[in-house]
Order: C-alpha cells, then structure tokens, then sequence
C-alpha cells in the first residue's frame, strides 16, 4: 500500500516537474519573440510549413463534416417540419465547436506531430547544439518562429474549415435534399452573431493552436535522442495535444456560452 | 575540474592546458566523457567543481550574452557533422555569417567559397546535406567550423567510421588548417595512428581521470602497461578482454 502511494507520488510529482520545464521552456521562448519580430522571413517559411502544408487535410475533413452535418441535421429537423434550419445548426456547430475542435485534432495531428519530430530529430542530429556552438539560439531562430507559426495559422485554417464546411453543408442541403438556396444562407446569415459564434470560435482556435505548438516544440526539445524515444514524443503530442484540445473546449465552451 | 551525470562521476578533478597555436588531442577509450569534456569547454555543461578558462574569461562565469561573443570565437566539428538538413552546403558555411556579421551577399558569397576552397569542395556548394558521404559531410562542417575565423578549434571524434582515403585528407586538414590559420585545436578521438600522427600534445583519459600525458613520442615509449594497451590496441591487459564474471567452469556447471 506504501509503495503505491509512494508511486503515485511520484508520479505526481514528476508530472509537475515536467509541467514546469515546459512553463520554462515556454518563458525562454516568449523572450526571444522581440527579437523574432525583426526576422518575418523566419516566421513566413513556418507558416508555410505548419499551414500551407496542412490545408489540403483541413479542406478535405472541412467539406465532408459539412456534408455529414447537413445530413444528420436533416434526418432529425424533417420529422419536426424544420428542415429549413439545417444552415443555422451547420453554420453555429461549425463555428462554435467543430471548427476549432476538429481543426486543433487535425493540426495536433498533422502539424504537431511533424514539429515534435523535426525538432527531435534536430537534436538527434546534434542541430541544435551546432547552433549553440555558433553562438545562434536555437530558442529564437527554431523554436520561436515555429510557435508563432502555429499560433498565426490555427485561426486562420479554422475559418478555412469553416468556410469549407458551411459549403460542403451547402451542396447537401441544396443540391442533395432540396432545401432552396435563398433559406439556406438567408437563415445562416440571420441567425449567426459575429461576436457570439463567430469570434468566440476564433479565441477557441488561437488557444488550440497556441497549446498544440507548445507542446509539440517542447516534446521534440525533451525527446530522448533515440528513434524510439522520438516516436514516443511524437506519439505524446498527438495524444497530449488532442487531450488539451478536448478538454480547453470544454471549459472555453462554459465561460463563452454557459453560465459556469 | 569535476563533473558528474547524476551518482555516475565522469571527471574527477582533472586539470589540463590547451596550448595556443599547437594541436593538443584528448583520447581514451569509448564512454570515457570526451565529448562531456568539449561540451564543458563551449559551455554547453557546466563543472560541478572547478572552473575551464579560455583566454582568462572563466566560461562558466559569462552571461549569455558574453558566453555567445566567446563561442563564436570557438568552432567545433561534431561527430556527426551536425549541418543543418533543410539548407544547402553554402548556406550551412554562410549560415553562421549572416547570423553574426551584416557582410554584403557578395562578400558572403567569396567567403563561403574559400573556406569551402579550403575543405576541397567548392564543387559541393550546391548539394544537400543528405547528398554528401560521410567525409564530404565532416569536410562541410569543418568549413563552417571556420567560418567565422575562430581561434579554437574542437574536433569531436572526426575520424570514426571514414574510408581510409577521407580519413587521410581530414588528417591533413587539421594539421594544414591548424597552422595556416594560426588555430589552437582540440582533437577528441579514439583513432590512435592518426591522432598521434598530427598531435603535439596528448592526455589520456579514462574512468574520470588523466591518466597519461605528454607529446607523440612520449606516450609511444610509455612504461605504463595501460598505456600501451591503448596506444598498441592490444585486446587484453589492464584492460580485461572480459567483463567482470564468476569463473565460467562454475558458470557452465551452475543449473
């Protein structure tokens, strides 16, 4: 019984041992971005690795989650007579919590994974210290850009998810079960509040992002440098990552809409 | 100086000189803390005791800021040669010059290509990282060792697993480069022909102390048993052939 307690302990312990290197990690991070902001190229080649790269994923899973949504919606909404509502519940579950949720697994997913294993591999490779022995810090000129990156283009590939899947919601309810266009986006339009919806949906996704690109960066600087230790790393920034999401949804959702 | 990685000590109070102008290598078996020793030098580790001074300044005692002026002072070779993946052969040598200096591209560009001159592969300026052999690699890196004209530089085992023909031109290069450009040089290597062949000065090293010091010759006409070992490459000595074990009759007998 001593020794389990004496584990979880631990356990314990060492989860707040690590929860504070990455509050460091972090802190070294935000003091380097002064300096970062002089060198956009720097933060441009990210965006284009951490977003560009991970629209084709975004407009795909965008458009078929809209196409899916109108067509649940629909099955529910024409038993009530109410089908012509379909726009307002795919354009509101869009932006208040698919959006963003499904944006942030995909981009933990995708971009996340890919940041945990270049940084690793970096250190593996002896990149990093090479550019310690240059007198170049890495925590500005590697780790810096790619989290301003990913914190820039979560938002922005949200609003593409969106975008998409209000369309793809579009072609299902026009083109498939014969809802009339007009309804369609006269209704989108009517019952969506920018503020409300749609800003609410974009703090969500700067938060995911600005979460997923931390632990990824720090997973990849705290990997042990052995191919089994940079799997592990990666496996735990998809894991942790998406974990993050789920549950920082969750409690955005209760201070944005709810009354918790 | 001592240092240790958690109970396991690695060093323990050893005190050695680099001499300026001159070649001085440390050796010693494998796991003996080379590396660890030219990782406390550039200050990437620090001594639990002791302090490492290079040109008076205590390394351990600098503020980043002035840790960074002394590194660029400093170059190093790592093992695995450690050039950065995405960027091509010139941009690695002009990688650490855009960083440091506001130099015109045109400049740059004539810099990169005579320490690139220097190595023997001007004609590789446009490969990647991935493209080069193992000794191309390590001639890159010792390109951008040099690139900002450091007075120190450590070599970190530069000679493991090359063909006899690269490991030839990277014993030249370390001696050539050494005295053209009036260089103190660290070796760290476990190759002993070839270390002696270009050393001045030689420590041995092994289970965290100096166990031998002195120039080429010296260490070759050692009395010392441990010594010999090492220098001949004699499998058994000082040195067991076998890891510590129960009398194998008793072991082969045991059910």
């Amino acid at each position: 019984m001593l020794d389990y307690l004496q584990l979880t302990g631990q356990r314990v312990l060492a989860v707040f041992a690590r929860l504070g290197q990455a509050t460091l990690f972090l802190y070294q991070i935000l003091l380097t971005l002064p300096g970062l902001l002089m060198r956009p190229s720097l933060i441009i080649k990210q965006l284009y690795s951490t977003g560009v790269q991970t629209l084709l994923i975004i407009l795909v899973a965008g458009c078929f989650v809209g196409m899916v949504l109108a067509l649940q919606a629909y099955y529910v909404l024409v038993d009530f007579g109410a089908e012509d509502s379909i726009s307002q519940m795919v354009v509101l579950t869009l932006m208040r919590e698919l959006g963003p949720v499904i944006t942030g697994l995909l981009f933990a997913g995708r971009a996340g994974s890919a940041l945990t294993a270049e940084i690793g591999l970096m250190k593996s490779t002896e990149q990093l210290s090479g550019m310690e022995m240059m007198a170049i810090d890495p925590m500005q000129r590697v780790m810096a850009p790619r989290v301003l990156a990913g914190f820039l283009a979560m938002p922005l590939l949200t609003a593409v998810f969106i975008a998409v899947g209000v369309l793809g919601g579009y072609l299902v309810a026009v083109h498939g079960v014969g809802i009339y266009e007009g309804v369609y986006w006269s209704l989108a339009q009517l019952k969506v509040d920018f503020y409300t919806d749609l800003m609410n949906g974009m703090i969500k996704s700067v938060v995911f992002g600005f979460v997923i690109v931390w632990i990824a960066v720090f997973e990849g600087y705290d990997s042990v440098p052995t191919s089994e230790g940079l799997g592990q790393a990666t496996t735990r920034t998809v894991v942790h990552g998406s974990l993050a999401v789920l549950g920082l949804d969750f409690l955005l959702t209760a201070i944005m809409f709810g009354d918790i | 100086m001592s240092f240790s990685r958690g109970s396991r000590k690695i060093f323990d109070n050893i005190s050695l000189d680099i001499h300026r102008g001159k070649v001085t290598a440390i050796m010693g078996p494998s796991g003996t803390g080379k590396t660890t020793l030219l990782k406390l030098i550039g200050g990437q580790l620090k001594p639990d005791q002791g302090s490492i001074e290079m040109d008076g300044n205590n390394v351990h005692q600098l503020s980043r800021k002035d840790l960074y002026q002394l590194r660029k002072r400093m170059g190093m070779l790592f093992q695995s040669g450690a050039l950065l993946t995405d960027i091509n052969v010139f941009d690695n040598i002009a990688y650490p010059i855009r960083e440091h200096t506001d130099l015109d591209e045109s400049l740059i560009r004539s810099l990169v290509l005579m320490k690139l001159n220097a190595v023997g592969l001007r004609g590789a300026r446009d490969l990647m990282p991935s493209e080069l052999s193992g000794g191309m690699a390590r001639r890159v890196a010792m390109a951008r060792a040099i690139a900002l004209d450091p007075v120190m530089v450590m070599y970190d085992e530069p000679f493991t697993g090359q063909d006899p023909i690269s490991m030839g031109v990277l014993v030249n290069l370390i001696r050539s480069m050494n005295q053209s450009l009036h260089l103190s040089s660290v070796v760290v290597s476990h190759d002993v022909p070839e270390t002696l062949s270009i050393s001045d000065f030689i420590y041995l090293i092994s289970d965290g102390r100096i166990v031998a010091q002195g120039s080429p010759d010296e260490l070759k006409n050692s009395s010392d048993p441990w010594v010999q070992q090492f220098i001949t490459g004699q499998p058994d000595g000082p040195v067991p052939f076998h890891f510590t074990a129960s009398p194998l009759m008793q072991d082969l007998l045991q059910e």
